[in-house]
């Protein structure tokens, strides 16, 4: 009844839905409606294109974080360091932003470029200690994460501004917005950045599964010994793959600093679009396509959750809840897959 | 005739398969009871059926003639149902009893009665002649010892019927030669065992029946008095086998690989392989004998640059390739079949195809400026599929689904296939059953009669004196002895083997 790659496909359906479903027993258990609630939910992401294209902005930086995840999955590495990789890629684009005066077409390149340097740089460091001194790449990259945010913050205080908050608008010449996507959506802050992101994620597929240089990638992540039989340098594969899942993520920065908002801010915590990186990687299985999937689920959760409380009442934390119920349930995904084979079993 | 176990007619399908169909297995009291078959024929999934682990979907289980359900391990082991396992489930840092006692320790006041437990294992240890110290950590002793305590195990629950799953698999002819005391001392004391396994001369020397299954069927049950290893071959395989290999005499010529004062030190810095000096010609299959732990697996660590060497000289063809990369060691012309093919020899989650260019991938026309070329790598594939039969549904199937034996015959295949100078193969039909390991032997040997050097590390003596054209004994990470196989005979390698004084062997 099902083949296993249809069961692969299946399972974060179901988990989906499964977190839909519990999030609407929770809604109705708070005495609110869930059926109002999803639709204010769906007409927040999707009510008019203004709301359509802030979804796609919101989309933006997880399909790069999603995939700096799963990057790294695949490699056999769980860079849960996106975070910082992304605050450093977001600084970055930003200096160079201000920092250079130049023509957009050497500029804004170049700020894009920065950011993903930055990334890879902060990627570099963990993928280094745990190639040559076998150093657990989730502590480095855990402790990697503050040293990101409060450098950033240090930084915009005390060098890129004269002790503000927040750094000036980077000028037109490093900045991804676009008048034509703004306009075709009522300006929203859709940008070009979705562009790269998509990019990236053809970038990344194509990488893993059609060069040699993904194939030894793939092969150290499932088996180290064996690839080191086959002549393979293993060291060399755990940084490389580091340093690529850091440009994905400083790219995702670049999206928020030189995209989104066109400025660095001081931030009194993480921006979580690296750690919900985690969640998309998780929940589109590790693959580029499935990745950008994810991501558009998780933007377009993110932003119509802003229009439930106005909508239908119901708190935004709720909206949290239903996340966190898919991430739940992709992750118990042994449970769907048992029971996906037992009804296989009995439909056969 | 009374029979303590009874399987009636039992079968057991998982999805897509039938693994046990319509077998029936009675075993007397005070019987070895051999339950004999190919990998994958189905003898564990009937084992695990009689150890509660898998529900049977037909036939009945009858237990001192009384019908039972077993619907988990506990059960059987109330049963009086003992199983030790081809891999051991010990806790390293345990001591020998703590191991025992895990999950039914005696109590006194709410803590572990440890001196009581002890006590009793020394009487058990005693009684059946296993000389284990009660007290030593499993990490401390012997892969033999430990299987004593799996058996120490299931004897101090009370077990009645032991089924031992693969017992030699893991043990040192020495080792097996105790195992074998060990288990007709458990009979006198009026046990009774289920023997699994697929070597034939185990099954000669120590059972009394056999019941033989192939493809998940029950074929049949003989009297082992009454036949001889080629019949129970041809049962279990469904076709004529042949034993002793044909070969030819070796015609070597040029020295291929030279080894000249090698030291090799493992990774807590033990000097494994001491000034150690080895030559193989082209032409010939050099044996590699010795018990595990020798230096054999540092030495050919050491050849095919997994490995750093603390000293000494490696030449291949006369140019050096010490402490080289595995890569250089490999385009320099040596193929390594991996002693650990799960580990080593195989990318289990890559498809078989990918894994058939694990070395190569990087190579033309596999791959192009870096861009694989999936085509060309499917249709070598393929191609190596075909010619070494390998078993797979597709050449997109994971190298996991495959059983051991086609995995090893897809191993061999990509291996030769690279027309090396140097074929290494360490324990290259470990596990595998008499139709594949007949196809790896014929292998070797072709590859040798094209003019290849061939060294094979093998445990197996029966492997080591039908192969080889020339035996180096290995001991203490030395060559103690170099001797012919047609000079010699399994005890004297045993001697060797075991560090005996005896220097020049075969003339004496």
């Amino acid at each position: 009844m099902f083949s296993n790659r249809l069961v692969n496909i299946l399972i974060p359906i179901v988990s989906v839905f499964l977190g839909l479903l519990v999030g609407a027993f929770i809604m109705l258990g708070f005495g609110y409606n869930p059926f109002l609630g999803y639709l204010a939910l769906w007409n927040g992401a999707f009510g008019d294109s203004y709301f359509f294209g802030e979804t796609l902005r919101q989309v933006t930086p997880y399909i790069l974080s999603g995939l700096a995840v799963a990057f790294a999955f695949r490699t056999g590495l769980f860079n849960i360091g996106v975070e910082g990789q992304v605050i450093v890629g977001w600084l970055a684009s930003v200096w160079v932003g201000l920092a250079i005066d130049a023509p957009m077409i050497i500029h804004l390149p170049l700020a894009v470029l920065a950011a993903a340097l930055a990334g890879a740089a902060w990627g570099f460091l963990p993928g280094l200690l745990k190639a040559k001194l076998g150093v657990h790449e989730v502590i480095v990259t855990i402790m990697m994460n503050y040293i990101a945010l409060y450098t950033s913050n240090s930084l915009v205080r005390n060098v890129i501004s004269d002790g503000k908050d927040r750094t000036e608008r980077v000028p037109e010449t490093a900045s991804l917005t676009s008048e034509w996507l703004a306009s075709l959506t009522q300006y929203s802050r859709l940008h070009y950045g979705l562009l790269i992101a998509l990019f990236a994620a053809a970038i990344m597929w194509f990488l893993l599964n059609k060069t040699a240089r993904g194939y030894e990638l793939r092969a150290v992540g499932f088996n180290q010994d064996a690839s080191r039989y086959a002549g393979m340098n293993v060291g060399r594969n755990i940084i490389l793959s580091m340093v690529i899942s850091g440009a994905f993520a400083g790219l995702a920065g670049a999206m928020e600093g030189i995209g989104t908002f066109g400025y660095q801010s001081v931030k009194g915590g993480f921006t979580n679009i690296g750690f919900d990186g985690i969640a998309v990687a998780l929940l589109g299985g590790n693959v580029a396509i499935g990745v950008v999937l994810a991501a558009f689920l998780f933007g377009t959760l993110k932003i119509g959750a802003l229009n439930m409380p106005t909508g239908a009442g119901v708190p935004t934390e709720l909206v949290d809840i239903v996340i966190a119920m898919i991430i739940f349930f992709v992750a118990s995904s042994y449970m769907i897959r048992w029971f996906l084979l037992k009804v296989k079993k009995e439909g056969k | 005739m009374d029979y303590v176990i009874e399987m009636l007619n039992i079968r057991k399908e998982f999805p897509g398969i039938v693994a046990n169909d319509n077998i029936t297995l009675q075993v007397q009291k005070g019987e070895i009871h051999a339950l004999l078959g190919e990998n994958g024929a189905g003898k564990s999934t009937l084992m695990n059926v009689l150890f509660g682990l898998y529900q049977p979907e037909k036939g009945e289980i009858k237990v001192r003639g009384e019908n039972v359900k077993i619907s988990d391990p506990n059960v059987a082991n109330r049963l009086g149902i003992g199983m030790v396992h081809q891999h051991f489930m010990l806790v390293d840092k345990f001591t020998v009893t703590e191991n025992i006692i895990l999950g039914s320790e005696p109590k006194k006041k709410g803590t572990v009665d440890l001196k009581k437990a002890e006590k009793e294992v020394e009487r058990l240890s005693e009684l059946y002649g296993l000389k284990v110290d009660p007290r030593a950590k499993i990490r401390d002793i012997s892969v033999g010892m430990q299987q004593r305590v799996e058996i120490l195990k299931t004897l101090y629950r009370g077990a009645e019927i032991l089924i031992f799953d693969e017992p030699t698999a893991v043990l040192t002819p020495q080792e097996i030669k105790e195992l074998i005391e060990i288990m007709r001392a458990l009979i006198r004391e009026g046990k009774s065992i289920i023997l699994i396994t697929h070597k034939l001369k185990e099954i000669m020397q120590v059972c009394d029946r056999c019941t033989v299954i192939r493809k998940g069927k029950g074929i049949g049950t003989v009297d082992v008095s009454t036949t001889n290893p080629t019949e129970l071959a041809s049962l279990m395989v469904g076709r004529e086998v042949t034993f002793s290999t044909e070969k030819t005499p070796a015609n070597p010529k040029d020295v291929t690989l030279s080894i000249k004062g090698l030291s090799v030190k493992d990774t807590r810095h033990v000097e494994m392989v001491k000034d150690l000096n080895l030559d193989v010609k082209s032409g010939e299959i050099v044996g590699l004998a010795g018990v595990d732990g020798n230096g054999q697996s540092e030495l050919i660590e050491a050849i095919t640059g997994l490995r750093k060497s603390a000293s000494g000289s490696i030449h291949l063809n006369g140019k050096p390739i010490t402490n080289l990369t595995p890569r250089k060691v490999t385009e320099a012309g040596i193929s390594h079949i991996p002693q650990d093919r799960h580990r080593f020899g195989l990318v289990l989650d890559f498809p078989v195809g990918e894994n058939m260019v694990l070395q190569t991938y990087n190579k033309k026309p596999f791959s192009k400026k870096g861009i694989l070329n999936y085509k060309e790598i499917y249709k070598k594939a393929e191609s190596l599929i075909e010619e070494y039969d390998v078993r797979t549904p597709s050449v997109y199937t994971k190298a996991r689904a495959l059983s051991g034996g086609n995995q090893q015959k897809a191993i061999i295949g990509r291996e030769v296939d690279r027309s090396p100078d140097l074929i290494i193969a360490a324990q290259p039909t470990r596990g595998l059953d008499v139709g594949a390991i007949e196809f790896i032997h014929k292998k070797l040997i072709e590859e040798r009669d094209k003019g290849r050097a061939v060294l094979l590390l093998s445990f197996e003596l029966d492997e080591i004196m039908n192969l080889s054209d020339r035996i180096a004994v290995m001991f203490d990470g030395k060559i103690v002895s170099e001797v012919n196989p047609e000079e010699t005979t399994e005890q004297e390698l045993g001697l060797l083997m075991a560090g005996s004084k005896q220097q020049k062997a075969g003339g004496q």
